[in-house]
């Protein structure tokens, strides 16, 4: 399985943000991915941490190296506990934003990963997951 | 608080971005541009990215506003450098940066700008030695 441990990073300030990134960055090299697939994951976490961030309130992101028979990866599950997403697809939708943003985070990470999943209850908080393999 | 340094180059600005850009460190060059290219009548912005590992939408987003003032102050903005891993994972996330130019170096986007503002002042003076 894994080599390196599941980590639990928090998202909190802007200076996280920068964090994330750069242990994300880690983990990618780690599972063998290639400088375009690094930096693939690594710019949709930037815009998941920042959403974290600023629509979120603040919250997690916990990042795993997978092993799937050899197949390797980074999985980065971010949560946090802010008023959640009421219409997902229209979040999901290029140049959608309730802040002053371009609208291109959500569907940008998703389409930068090879996996990409979100749950979010109204009042529940947010939790997005995306994965990229090797 | 740090600022990123903001030099002349010719009748342009050159502004070489080196560490991870936060929130303040953004509006902080958007305003600091601005002033510069107004006080020196600067007829471009030279933004050299090379250092930068990724580029996101906030990225992208200050390098629109910075595009956007400049083209108001008749100034052009030519970002150079950028990797080409950054740049094939720009497309994908769909930031289209419309109204930013791009060149592969500084020499090259100086060229850019040249080629833009030299033609229509080729009677002007250009001071090289500053
Ligand atoms: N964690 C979250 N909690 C609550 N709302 C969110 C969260 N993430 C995204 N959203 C909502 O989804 C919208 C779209 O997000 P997206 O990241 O695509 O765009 P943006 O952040 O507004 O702009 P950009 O990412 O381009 O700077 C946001 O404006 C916000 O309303
Ligand atoms: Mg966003």
């Amino acid at each position: 399985m894994s080599t390196t441990p599941p980590d639990t990073l928090p998202i909190r300030t802007s200076d996280d943000v920068v964090f994330v990134r750069q242990q994300v960055r880690l983990r990618a090299v780690q599972a063998g991915l290639g400088l375009v697939d690094q930096t693939k994951i690594v710019t949709a976490a930037s815009e998941l941490a920042r959403n974290t961030l600023d629509y979120g309130g603040g919250g997690t992101v916990t990042l795993s190296s997978i092993d799937d028979n050899g197949r390797r990866g980074v999985r980065l599950v971010f949560e946090d506990q802010g008023p959640g997403i009421p219409d997902i697809p229209l979040a999901l939708q290029d140049g959608y934003t309730t802040g002053n943003g371009l609208g291109l985070g959500l569907s940008g990470a998703k389409r930068l990963s090879n996996e990409f999943r979100i749950e979010s209850a109204l009042g529940g908080g947010t939790r997005v997951m995306i994965a990229r393999w090797k | 608080m740090d600022r990123i340094p903001i030099l002349k180059l010719g009748d342009a600005l050159l502004v070489t971005i080196q560490v991870d850009m936060h929130d303040r460190l953004a509006t902080a060059l958007e305003e600091d541009l601005t002033n510069r290219i107004v006080k020196h009548k600067a007829h471009g912005v030279l933004i050299d990215i090379s250092a930068l590992e990724i580029v996101d939408s906030f990225i992208g987003r200050m390098l629109d506003n910075i595009a956007a003032v400049s083209r108001v102050l008749d100034a052009d903005t030519v970002v150079v450098g950028m990797r080409p891993a950054v740049a094939i994972t720009l497309v994908e996330l769909g930031l289209s940066l419309a109204g930013v130019r791009t060149a592969l170096n500084v020499e090259r986007g100086m060229e850019l700008i040249r080629l833009r503002h030299g033609a229509a002042e080729r009677d002007v003076d250009v001071d090289n030695a500053s």
